[in-house]
Formats: C-alpha cells, sequence, structure tokens
C-alpha cells in the first residue's frame, strides 16, 4: 500500500496516514478492517488531541459501534456506501442526537441536542464512524479559532499558531491525521481559510447546495456546509455525501448534485480551460510567499493547459463592509434565542429575577467578547431609521458583487486568487485587533454573498516562515464539479512538481504544546494590510 | 416585556351622547385568525387545539439550535383564499420577515411574520350593521381592508400567583408552546371613519361578518372564546371637524362580539374625558376587562417600537401563480351576507327571525334540515328554540348537540303526522341530545304517542266536564277561551298523550258550542 500513502516515513500499518479514497478500497479489500482504522484514529486523537485541542468531544463508544456494524455488514455480504467505515469528524456547529453540541459556546456547553442534522444523517446514512466534534470559534465567529470557549485549537504545523477559523479544529485534525474526513461550514471562509493554513483541502459548496438543517446557524443567508479533506478526491467523495435536496431546508437546492467526483477522478488536461485571476483579491496586502507559490500555481494551470485571464470584481471593496453588516444582523437574530428560557446556560440573578432579567444575566455570562460585539453590531444595523442605510445598503452592493462574479464568469470559466492573505500567525496576534481578524477573509468572502462555490488547495509552503499556503478556486453557482476538475489536476501537477504533496511535509506534531507564554509578533508575519 | 407599574383604576368617562356630539371617532381592527391546517406554519406538528401542554411541538417550533422553518402550503392556500373573499390584491410575490423581541413564549426570541410584503392588500368587505334597540336603521358600511398577512402564533403563557393572573405580581410563569407555530392570518383594517355614534356597532359587525366569511370558507374554527379568533381594536378620537388622526389606544384581545362593541364604547367616552380636560391621549396598548367593563393601561406603545424587520433568510419567497390564485378563486364560498339574503327570502323569515338564526350559528343546520324535508318554520323553532337554549345550558354550538338535521327533519314528521305534540317532541329531543337514538326511536322506546283513540278522550273530556260544572257552564254560555283551563285537565287525565286540539273539539261539541 505504500503508492497510496501520502505519509512518508511512517510504518505501513499507519493507517491514519491513508487517503480516505485508499481507507475505503482497503476496507472493501478486506485489507483492515473499519474497527481497526477507527481504532487508530481514536489512539491519535488520544495522543495529540491534549496538544491540539482540535477535538471538543471524542465519541469512541459511538465510533466503534458504528465501524463495528459496518464491518458486520460487509462480513455479511451487504452492499456498503462507497465511504462505509471511514470515520469522519464533525463540526461542532452540527447537531448530533445525543452528543452535546456546543457550537464553541459557553452558552450550550451542556446542549445535548434531540435530533441530528440532516448532514449527520447523511454521514450516519453513509455508514461513516463519527469520532467526535471539532473546536470553532464561538457560533463560527472568527478566523483563527482562538473565540472557542473551549480554549484555541493548534496548528500542526506549529503549536504556537492558529489553525484557521472558524473551522480550525476540523482542518487541524485532518492535517494531523486525527480523521481523514471532517465536516466544516463556511460563512464567510470557515472552510477555505482554515484549510490554507494548514496545507488541507476544504470546499464550500454552491449555497443550498448541502442542507443546513440542524447546523446552528450563524448567518442564514451565507452559511454553508461542506467537506475539508486531504486530497481534492477525498473531498469531492464526502461532498456527495453531503450533497443533495432536504425538504427540511426551504433553501436548499431541488437540482441534481454536481457531478464531484466524477470531476476530480476525471482528466488531468485543462486544455481550453479559462482561468481567471480576479485582480482585486490577488495582490496587494498579500504575504509574498502567499503570492508566490499562486503565480506559481499559475504557472502550472498555464502548463495543464488553462488560458490565465485577468478579471476584474470592482465591487469586491465593498464586499468586506457589506459582510460585515449582513452577518452581524443575522447573527443577531439567529442568537436571539439562546435566551436560558428552555435549553443552554442559565444564569439567575439573585432575588426573584424576572424572565427578561435571567435572560439578560445568562446571556451576558454565555457569550463571548466577540459573539457580543456581533450582536451588538447586528443589532444596531437592523435599527429602524438605520435598516436603509446599513442592512440595506449592503444587500445591494450583495447584489452588485453577484453582478461582478457573473461578468467574470463570462471572461472566465473558474477564478483563482490566494485563499488567505497570509500563511496562520501567531496565537494571541489579532485578538485585540478585530479588523486585522476580519481581514483574514477577504478573498473568500465574495463567494459567500453571491451563493457560488468555492474550494482551497495548498499552493505549497511559503518561502519565509515554511508556512501552508493556499489557493482559492471559485466557479459559478451549481457547477461545483469545475472546482473539484481544476482542483484535482493542479494538486497532481504540484505534487509532481513540489516531489509530493503539501501535507507530506508536515512536521512530526509534539505531544504537549508550548506554554502559553508572551511571545512578539515582530517579523512572523506581514498579515493584514490590505 | 415591560411592566407597567402604573395603578389600575377607574378612569373619566362622559356619557357616550355627550362623546359623540363633539368628537369623530376613528377605529382600526386587527384581527389574529388562527387557520384550521393539521399542521404548524412551519414545522409538522399537529396544530389542534386542547392537546397536554408541549406535547405538540418539534426542534423548529421549539427554536432548537439548528433548526429551520418550512412554509405550510395549506396556510398560504388559505391565506389567499381569505386575501380574495375581502376583494383583496394577491402579491405575485412576497416574503416573510422576522419580527424581533425577548418574550419568552416565543422560541427563537422572534416571530416570523410578513412586514412590507403582505400576501394579501387592498380590500374591502361591506358589512351590514343592524338596527339597534335605540331604533336607528339598519345600513351597510365598507370597510376597507389594508392587508391579511401570514405569521405563526406564539406559545401560551399562563402566570401562576399574583391576583391579575398577568405577569406582574405572578410568582411563576409557565408556557406552553403546542401553540407556537400555528399559523395565523392577520386582517388589518384601514381607519374606519364616519360611522358616528354607530363605529362600535360597526366594529361589532365587522367582526361577526368576518367570522361568518371565515366560517364559510372553512379557513378556522374561528371561535373567540377558544383564542383562534382575536380582536385588537384600535380607537382614536378627532374633534367633529377635524383632519388630523387624533392619538389612538390599542385595546388588546378583545374576545366575544360583545366586548368588540363595549370596549370601543368605552374607550370612545373615556378618551372624550381626557380629551375635553385638555389632556393627551397617552399612546399604549390597553386590556379589557369583561367583567367590569373596563379598560385599563398596559404597555405604553409607540411608534418608535423598534422590532428591527428584516427578511427572514431562512425562507424563499412566496410567490403563487397566477393560475393558482384563479384556482383558488374558484373555491370560494358564496359570500355569507348574499347567501344569507337569499336564503331569508327563500324561508319566508323575518328580519329579526333570521338574525335570531345567524347569531345562533343555525343557518346550515336551518338549510340541511329544509333540505332534509322539514317546514323552515319549524326547522327554525327547533334550532333556535329548545336546542339553542339547550346547546346555551351546555355551553356548546348546536351543532355539537348530536342532534343532527335530519333528526330534527324526522322528529317534524312526527309532530306534522300527528304522532306526537310539541311537548311529547320536546321530550323525545331530550332522548335524541342523551344519545338515546333516533326521534322514531326514542319516542318508542319512551311510549311517547298521541292517544288517537277518541273513546278514551271523550271519557277523560266528561269526567272533567263532570269536576268543573261550573266552568262548563261558563263554556256553553259563550266563553270559549275559559275551555283553556279544562283542556289542560284533559291533557293531564291522559298523562299528555293527547292531541290537545282534538281534545279542544271534544269539549266544545259535548257543550254544544261551535268551535
Ligand atoms: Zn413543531
Amino acid at each position: 500500500m505504500t503508492d497510496a500513502t501520502t505519509g512518508s516515513g511512517t510504518s505501513p500499518r499507519d493507517l491514519t496516514r491513508l487517503t480516505a479514497v485508499r481507507m475505503a478500497d482497503g476496507l472493501a479489500a478486506g485489507e483492515f478492517t473499519s474497527v481497526e482504522l477507527t481504532q487508530a484514529h481514536l489512539d491519535r486523537i488520544e495522543r495529540l488531541n491534549p496538544a491540539l485541542n482540535a477535538f471538543l468531544l471524542v465519541d469512541a463508544d459511538g465510533a466503534l459501534a458504528a465501524a463495528r456494524a459496518v464491518d458486520e455488514a460487509r462480513t455479511a455480504g451487504e452492499e456498503l456506501p462507497r465511504l462505509a467505515g471511514v470515520p469522519v469528524a464533525v463540526k461542532d456547529i452540527a447537531c448530533t442526537q445525543g452528543l452535546t453540541t456546543t457550537a464553541g459556546s459557553r452558552m450550550l456547553e451542556h446542549f445535548v441536542p434531540p435530533y441530528d442534522a440532516t448532514i449527520v444523517t447523511r454521514l450516519r446514512d453513509a455508514r461513516m464512524p463519527i469520532l467526535g466534534k471539532t473546536n470553532m470559534d464561538e457560533f463560527a465567529m472568527g478566523s483563527s479559532t482562538e473565540h472557542s470557549a473551549f480554549g484555541p485549537t493548534r496548528n500542526p504545523w506549529d503549536l504556537e499558531r492558529i489553525p484557521g477559523g472558524s473551522g480550525g479544529g476540523s482542518s487541524a485534525a485532518v492535517a494531523a491525521f486525527l480523521a481523514p474526513l471532517a465536516i466544516g461550514s463556511d460563512t464567510g471562509g470557515s472552510i477555505r481559510q482554515p484549510a490554507a493554513v494548514t496545507g488541507t483541502v476544504g470546499t464550500k459548496p454552491t449555497y443550498g447546495g448541502v442542507s443546513r438543517y440542524g447546523v446552528i446557524a450563524l448567518a442564514s443567508s451565507l452559511d454553508q456546509i461542506g467537506p475539508c479533506a486531504r486530497t481534492v478526491v477525498d473531498a469531492a467523495l464526502l461532498h456527495e455525501v453531503l450533497a443533495g435536496h432536504d425538504p427540511l431546508d426551504s433553501t436548499s437546492i431541488d437540482a441534481p448534485v454536481p457531478p464531484v467526483v466524477a470531476a476530480a477522478t476525471g482528466t488531468r488536461d485543462l486544455t481550453g480551460l479559462r482561468v481567471g485571476v480576479v485582480k482585486e483579491i490577488s495582490g496587494k496586502g498579500f504575504q509574498p510567499g502567499v503570492l508566490t507559490r499562486f503565480q506559481e500555481a499559475l504557472d502550472h494551470l498555464r502548463a495543464l493547459g488553462a488560458e490565465i485571464v485577468e478579471v476584474s470584481c470592482p465591487h469586491f471593496v465593498y464586499a468586506m463592509a457589506a459582510y460585515y453588516l449582513i452577518l452581524p444582523s443575522e447573527a443577531s437574530s439567529n442568537l436571539a434565542r439562546y435566551d436560558a428560557m428552555r435549553y443552554g446556560l442559565r444564569v439567575a440573578p439573585d432575588g426573584s429575577p424576572s424572565a427578561e432579567q435571567v435572560m439578560a444575566t445568562s446571556r451576558d455570562a454565555g457569550f463571548g467578547d466577540e459573539v457580543k460585539r456581533r450582536i451588538i453590531l447586528g443589532t444596531y444595523a437592523l435599527s429602524s431609521g438605520y435598516y436603509d442605510a446599513y442592512y440595506g445598503q449592503a444587500q445591494k452592493v450583495r447584489t452588485l458583487i453577484a453582478d461582478d462574479f457573473r461578468a467574470a464568469f463570462e471572461q472566465a470559466d473558474v477564478l483563482v486568487s490566494p485563499t488567505a492573505p497570509t500563511t496562520a500567525f501567531r496565537i494571541g496576534d489579532k485578538m485585540e485587533d478585530p479588523m486585522a481578524m476580519y481581514l483574514n477573509d477577504i478573498a473568500t468572502i465574495p463567494a459567500n454573498l453571491a451563493g457560488i462555490p468555492g474550494m482551497s488547495i495548498p499552493s505549497g509552503l511559503a518561502d519565509e516562515d515554511g508556512l501552508p499556503a493556499g489557493i482559492q478556486l471559485l466557479a459559478p453557482a451549481m457547477e461545483d464539479q469545475r472546482l473539484y476538475a481544476v482542483g484535482a489536476a493542479l494538486e497532481a501537477r504540484l505534487a509532481q512538481e513540489q516531489g509530493g504533496p503539501v501535507i507530506d511535509r508536515l512536521p512530526e506534531v509534539p505531544e504537549t504544546a508550548p506554554e502559553p507564554g508572551r511571545h512578539t509578533a515582530a517579523g512572523t508575519t506581514q498579515e493584514g494590510t490590505a | 416585556m415591560t411592566i407597567s407599574t402604573r395603578p389600575v383604576h377607574q378612569e373619566d368617562t362622559v356619557p357616550y351622547d355627550e362623546a359623540l356630539s363633539r368628537y369623530e371617532p376613528v377605529m382600526g381592527l386587527e384581527v389574529h385568525v388562527e387557520l384550521n391546517t393539521a399542521t404548524k406554519m412551519f414545522c409538522g406538528c399537529a396544530a389542534t387545539f386542547g392537546a397536554e401542554p408541549n406535547t405538540q411541538t418539534c426542534p423548529v417550533c421549539l427554536g432548537l439550535p439548528g433548526a429551520l422553518p418550512v412554509v405550510n402550503a395549506t396556510a398560504v392556500e388559505s391565506a389567499i383564499r381569505i386575501g380574495l373573499a375581502l376583494n383583496c390584491t394577491i402579491a405575485e410575490w412576497c416574503r416573510f420577515a422576522r419580527k424581533n423581541y425577548f418574550y419568552p413564549d416565543m422560541p427563537k426570541n422572534f416571530q416570523t411574520s410578513q412586514y412590507d410584503e403582505p400576501i394579501a392588500f387592498d380590500g374591502w368587505i361591506d358589512v351590514e350593521v343592524p338596527a339597534n334597540e335605540a331604533g336607528e336603521p339598519p345600513f351597510t358600511f365598507r370597510v376597507e381592508v389594508e392587508r391579511a398577512h401570514m405569521e405563526e402564533d406564539t406559545g401560551k403563557s399562563t402566570h401562576v400567583g399574583g391576583s391579575t393572573g398577568r405577569i406582574h405580581g405572578a410568582d411563576y410563569s409557565v408556557v406552553d408552546y403546542n401553540r407556537a407555530g400555528i399559523p395565523l392570518i392577520e386582517i388589518v383594517t384601514k381607519p374606519m371613519l364616519g360611522a358616528g355614534d354607530r363605529a362600535p356597532e360597526v366594529a361589532k359587525a365587522y367582526v361577526s361578518t368576518l367570522r361568518d366569511l371565515l366560517r364559510a370558507l372553512d379557513v378556522s374554527d374561528v371561535r373567540m372564546e377558544q383564542g383562534s379568533m382575536r380582536c385588537d381594536a384600535n380607537v382614536s378620537l378627532m374633534p367633529v371637524g377635524a383632519e388630523v388622526l387624533g392619538t389612538r389606544t390599542e385595546t388588546k384581545n378583545v374576545n366575544s362580539l360583545r366586548s368588540v362593541e363595549r370596549a370601543i364604547r368605552y374607550e370612545i367616552t373615556r378618551h372624550a374625558a381626557i380629551l375635553d380636560a385638555g389632556e393627551k391621549i397617552f399612546q399604549e396598548t390597553r386590556h379589557w376587562h369583561e367583567d367590569t367593563g373596563i379598560t385599563t393601561a398596559g404597555r405604553p406603545k409607540s411608534d418608535a417600537d423598534d422590532y428591527r424587520y428584516f427578511p427572514e433568510p431562512d425562507l424563499v419567497p412566496v410567490a403563487p401563480s397566477r393560475e393558482d390564485v384563479e384556482r383558488l378563486r374558484g373555491t370560494l364560498p358564496e359570500n355569507p351576507a348574499e347567501r344569507r339574503r337569499r336564503l331569508q327570502a327563500a324561508w319566508g323569515y323575518t328580519d329579526l327571525e333570521m338574525r335570531d338564526v345567524v347569531n345562533a350559528g343555525a343557518v346550515e343546520v336551518i338549510q340541511d334540515t329544509v333540505a332534509s324535508g322539514a317546514s323552515p318554520a319549524a326547522a327554525r323553532k327547533w334550532w333556535t328554540g329548545d336546542l339553542a337554549r339547550r346547546a346555551n345550558a351546555q355551553g356548546v354550538a348546536v351543532t355539537d348537540l348530536g342532534v343532527t338535521p335530519a333528526h330534527v327533519a324526522e322528529l317534524d314528521g312526527l309532530v306534522t303526522g300527528g304522532r306526537l305534540n310539541d311537548s311529547m317532541a320536546r321530550q323525545v329531543l331530550e332522548g335524541v341530545v342523551a344519545g338515546e337514538g333516533g326521534p322514531a326511536e326514542v319516542a318508542d322506546a319512551r311510549g311517547l304517542e298521541l292517544v288517537q283513540d277518541d273513546g278514551a278522550l271523550q271519557a277523560a273530556v266528561e269526567k272533567v266536564l263532570a269536576a268543573n260544572p261550573d266552568v262548563a257552564e261558563k263554556v256553553r254560555g259563550g266563553k270559549v277561551q275559559a275551555a283553556g283551563a279544562l283542556i289542560g285537565q284533559v291533557m293531564k287525565e291522559m298523562r299528555g298523550q293527547a292531541d290537545a286540539a282534538r281534545a279542544r273539539e271534544l269539549i266544545l261539541a259535548t257543550l254544544g258550542v261551535d268551535a
């Protein structure tokens, strides 16, 4: 099995180093069992999670029970789905029946959902053992996972650095071989940016392509669920498990799922493909090492037969402002339900408080600063007298951005940019500067505003810090397969040219995290100046 | 959740007629109607009334993390039918919005409602206001309908402890979320002007007409006492001749037709007293007290109430096709007022009789009873008389007594066929209500049948005449009306099982008097 492993210098029986495809094939061929595979991951989680804090909850019993059932079914000769027996990690934003679901918040520290999110049902139907729930910024608000109420997740490439956010837990777990696949949610880049800074693959499908039912809402019109993986084809397999119409989500698209697996396993020849470089999100303010890898990727695309064109999306300069009006507005309303009346944290002041007082003290105690900041922002933006100037105006920008994309896709079949302006920054560096934190998502936000699909794949390691950088691919709505076709071709070419996949250069992950201490930010990054 | 701490007291009022001499009342009515769909507005939970608290709930209507709404298509159809029946324009495209405010009976702390894009708008309905006790004549008033929009109901709070049943002063509150998410249609009128002193009557007639219409559409139970139809009444006064509307108050949850009229009448007299004193009306919600007939101050309300409405991002727009709208228009029943006029003419009822029938909610059953063969007069007599009294005593609708139109028609046949007299028929009806079977069955089982044998009746007549020679003499002398006392005694002798008319004939014949 050496040909299909992505690890180097590992023992042949280190099952966690396999790709999901290779795991599925190995299970189907009887080379190992799902229990062995699942146990291998549980062992690695046990060893490394204390340092990484990628998982908030590990459901060893549940995962092994599911694995055992798959093994028995396979022995009995049952027809099984392709990923049956391949374990998966779920971002703690998706409700899992009987398993605590916190959304990274103190507010839901002890919340045990009585129901499964549709995507969780689909994972169970695909017979994939669920290893546990991964860490995230509280209610998915953040780009570093530092806003989790349960401590930051650390980047397996450098434990002093952030793994991106909000889905840092899922991407760190996948990067560190704690899970072959994971679920993420992407409101402004929460799948793609963590993928970029952890050297992994992440896709935000077309809005409406994957059901949001049972996924704790941040901003309903922006949120989308998607796969985190180490290879493009692995991501495609998980994408097809997740995608498809769900009558429980009114915004879910009732149309055939884009053929992403076929695209990811199809031709590597990109002859005739027009690749558009979006001028506005591909230069100014980006880290030189990130840009260098991006330019090389363009050369590789050219070598594969693609034609590179520059496109302009003039309204992208307003994307950040619009995003930070729409998101907080919707979030302020979505998060209103956390009022201590029916579930969640309840903190009652002394005496015989009114319901209103219990709500206020509970929300004060249960929400972190970033959540409060955005609730206040959104409440303000929706207030009468301000609505037109803020929310209304932001919606107009949104339309203009969609128009920009429409025009750009007349010139190009896919668009590209660096995924994030920088490689992973140090934990603590941007906590005091929300604006600098927000700028991490400058390249990813437009896709959410327009509802189009986007993907990040590793472009290599930045020269100045040796940390992973990502390239973002964007396609028109319901053309998700284009991302996979281009992503798979580029991924193969990069591996060939760079001497193997980026993830193979992951250093040994230490079993203990460095003491949280002071460090100097100077000279370590050049992020956030766009 | 803001709680008024101002004292509750009887406020000054001026006599109604005096108030009307100086001010023109302006009303606006907001009627909430719970639809009778099988399931809730945005989830699959049953929407039936009266289940054990919190048994008809799910992640969606409990507002659990991650849950999403899906619009009930039947509720949308009902809303469109209501809009069409109110002569509204049906939106080609409209959205739901979130109305954000915190209250424990609202699981998401926002109500999914419609804001500036209602499903139906710009309609009207003609309301027939009956003659009143003061002898003022009936008239027709056109109520302009501003909008009818869809929304979801909230849970139902019960405040335990304290004296008022209100949240203020309660020891604790419990919430039943069975009601959370029940589909509601809110029907809002434009300001109603020009009704003068008849304004409260117009309001009552409007709500009554609306109730009939919704019942005919079969979209709601429209039970005001159960809260499936609730009315908020806005009232303001403007000095006679003025052009600018005055400050309004909104009296919430006025839950009977009679209360609608009384509450508005009261508010007119209260407003007038405040304006007479040169003071300003305080814009607020008011609570109506059925027992004392007054309103008391509730929550201050101002146009600055900020619900931070925005389009509901979890739902897609509702865009009924014109074909669907026309199809639904084809399902509209006959306008109840027109239908009433048609039936009244066919049945030959007087206005007063027809009003009793309508008030008893007996139009449909009478129609069915007549169709089953009874005379319109008999049908009316039973349904608005004996049966209405029984229904009243039991606190149920006349249609819920277990007596069918076929029963009443059968009973009428037994009476006109001479088998039963009225008092026996009433006994038979009692048996039918008690579930003893159909009228003929009950009559058989209870041995109720007029004695057809003149021999027994003649014997009873002679016995009674012999016992009352002085009365017999009076009748013989021409005082025929005195025979009444004798008939009563004969009926008593016969233990009621005789035809009183035949008894009278025999008495007069025996005494040699012409009938
Ligand atoms: Zn429900």
